[in-house]
């Protein structure tokens, strides 16, 4: 089903960049829903006018359906073995960094050091690796979780339903899963082998998900390995067919920007804040309830102005070595984070903008 | 003037939620300053541990009534475990049944809230469902024995006031426990419609925790409220489509042959 709708996204895109549009944007702003074509429109235009109108719709839109509230989340990476060699990955099995993986007990002293930092949502990562960190070991760490955190989400390698569905029986609220390009062709030669490989496999990750009964997915891309604006329409359709077939389950999204990380990529696109912040608004204003989550790549500054704008979700405090809340180690890094602010630091900043911090997004206890 | 709902006697009908709230400070000021009691808390967002500064529960003045909410279950078993859960913390069992059917309009799965509310009741929880305005789903819950139904004038957060309000009238009409407007009124003069209605009581969320000056709103909210009552106590005039003649000559003509 979602092959004939990213299908059907690939050739209006095509057909768009042939036509002529002039809409009004002020029209467009005024308009509870708006179509596909005014989406590219949106996701096209250049005029700094035009997005600062487009910032002001897409802050009432966020406030209505969010309130004046910033969900904070803390990631931890469990382990940095991986088995795919994607190009721009610092954790790409051809990169020789030091691979390590926590082990129970410093699991526990990673997850004591974020509790006492207030955080109360944790992302828990891994590399695509079913052989170091196989689902056992995943199951483990979502149980254990489930003592200090209620809001526990996993963003690993792709998993089948039934395992979704035990892992969401023992705490389990989310999963991340970064598409990274929504370009078949480029995905397949930046994902040249590994786990990772399979593109419609990946694609489908939430639904199989949201069937196994997680309460929100997440999807993403990275921006700077393809050209943003196909990129994030088709991201945009995707989480629009997923809200329609599954009404009852938060979707949210990401676009973290390219980051070094180790690996001797360089990106493709570079994608400047600007060009941001028109990704982030346009996706507000062409679906209002979906969450978008801005993660510790971002610097400070951007950080701190977007802000009430559309974002909804903010990682703080974040390390993206494997554990290095209670210990630091030698690991390497996913990719390097640009806002160094402690938990503390931030949540100051959040108040000073008239938002209320929330750590709390989810209920600690047995519910699903 | 105080009414009866959920065995508590409450003066203020305006109630207030807490989800959107720029700063939990303000729930203290909307208490001690314009007297409102009833605050409703999402279980979603209380932190269990309380005393750091950073739990909902530390901002509640102990004198104001917890309505605690089911928001985020999506069918009658998750809210069942949510209410407990919800109960066991904060140990109010009041309890507002909020189910949603969608994310989009936000509106809520009344085939649930039934469920749901059938098995609350049981369990000895104050009910307080909220549902779209559909006067069956209302009746249903009225027999099941919950204190109060919520429907919803209009969808969360649109601050469009009373959409529907032949079919909210008709639940005012027909129900005997109190009906309380539940989202969807963004004004005041929503809100003041809603009491000249018949509604019981109001609550607002986002349209105070939005604003840019929520004590103030919830204050301009609290005015309008207590208008909306009065006058519905009073009895409201009836509209009419002509001049209507209340001249003395019709007391003139009615008394000669």
């Amino acid at each position: 089903m979602i092959e004939k709708f990213l299908n059907w996204a690939d050739d209006f895109l095509k057909e768009y960049r042939q036509k002529e549009f002039n809409f009004n944007i002020r029209r467009i702003l005024r308009k509870e829903e708006i179509n596909e074509e005014e989406l590219l429109f949106l996701l096209y235009d250049q005029d700094d006018n035009n997005l600062i109108l487009m910032a002001e719709r897409s802050k009432k839109l966020t406030e209505r359906y969010f309130g004046k509230v910033i969900n904070l989340f803390t990631p931890l990476y469990l382990s940095n073995y991986c088995l795919s060699g994607c190009k721009y990955c610092g954790f790409s099995v051809e990169n020789k960094i030091k691979r390590v993986k926590l082990n129970e007990e410093e699991i526990i002293e990673e997850y004591k050091a974020i509790k006492s930092q207030g955080i109360d949502s944790i992302l828990l990562l891994t590399g695509c690796d079913r052989i170091n960190t196989p689902f056992e070991y995943i199951l483990w760490a979502v149980k254990e979780a489930r003592k200090y955190f209620s809001e526990i989400v996993i963003e690993v390698y792709p998993m089948e339903k039934d395992e979704y569905r035990i892992l969401v029986s023992n705490g389990l609220t989310g999963v991340t899963q970064y598409q990274e390009t929504y370009n078949q062709k480029l995905y397949e030669e930046l994902h040249p082998y590994g786990p990772k490989k399979d593109f419609w496999y990946r694609i489908k990750t939430q639904e199989r998900a949201i069937e196994g009964g997680v309460f929100e997915v997440t999807l993403g891309i990275l921006l700077g390995l393809n050209d943003p604006i196909e990129d994030t329409f088709k991201m945009l359709i995707h989480a629009k067919y997923l809200m329609k077939k599954y009404p009852k389950v938060e979707i949210n999204i990401s676009f973290p920007r390219f980051r070094p990380a180790g690996t001797n990529f360089s990106e493709k696109v570079k994608v400047n804040s600007k060009t941001l912040l028109r990704l982030i608004f346009s996706s507000r204003i062409y679906l209002p309830p979906l969450g978008i989550t801005i993660s510790t790549r971002e610097s400070p500054e951007f950080r701190d102005n977007i802000i009430g704008y559309g974002v909804t979700k903010m990682s703080a405090g974040s390390k993206t070595s494997v554990g290095g809340y209670f210990r630091e180690r030698d690991s390497g890094i996913q990719f390097e984070v640009e806002d160094r602010r402690s938990v503390k630091e931030f949540v100051e900043v959040i108040k000073s903008k008239g938002f209320r911090p929330e750590f709390t997004n989810w209920i600690k206890g047995e519910i699903a | 003037m105080g009414f009866e709902i959920g065995g508590k006697v409450i003066n203020n009908r305006l109630f207030v939620g807490t989800g959107k709230l720029p700063d939990y400070s303000l729930i203290k000021r909307m208490y001690e300053e314009l007297k409102i009691e009833v605050f409703v808390v999402a279980v979603r967002r209380i932190n269990p541990e309380k005393d750091k500064g950073y739990s909902v529960l530390d901002f509640i003045p102990k004198g104001a009534t917890i309505m605690i909410n089911t928001s985020g279950a999506r069918n009658h078993k998750e809210a069942v475990k949510i209410a407990f859960i919800g109960r066991e913390i904060t140990g109010s069992d009041w309890i507002k049944i909020e189910i949603s059917g969608e994310l989009k309009y936000l509106l809520p799965d009344n085939e649930e809230t039934i469920r749901t509310a059938e098995i609350l009741v049981k369990e000895g929880f104050k009910v307080f469902p909220y549902i779209s305005p559909d006067l069956i789903t209302a009746k249903k819950l009225e027999d099941i024995g919950v204190c109060a139904v919520m429907p919803l004038g209009s969808p969360i957060g649109s601050n469009r006031g009373i959409d529907s309000e032949i079919l909210i009238k008709a639940i005012i009409n027909e129900i005997s426990v109190p009906v309380i407007i539940d989202a969807g009124l963004g004004r005041p003069s929503h809100a003041a419609k809603a009491m000249e209605l018949g509604a019981d009581a109001v609550l607002i969320n986002t349209a105070i925790a939005t604003s840019k000056d929520p004590i103030n709103m919830a204050k301009a909210f609290n005015y309008a409220v207590k208008a909306g009552r009065l006058a519905y106590e009073i009895g409201l005039p009836e509209e009419r489509e002509f001049a209507n003649a209340s001249s003395p000559l019709a007391d003139f003509i009615k008394s000669i042959d």
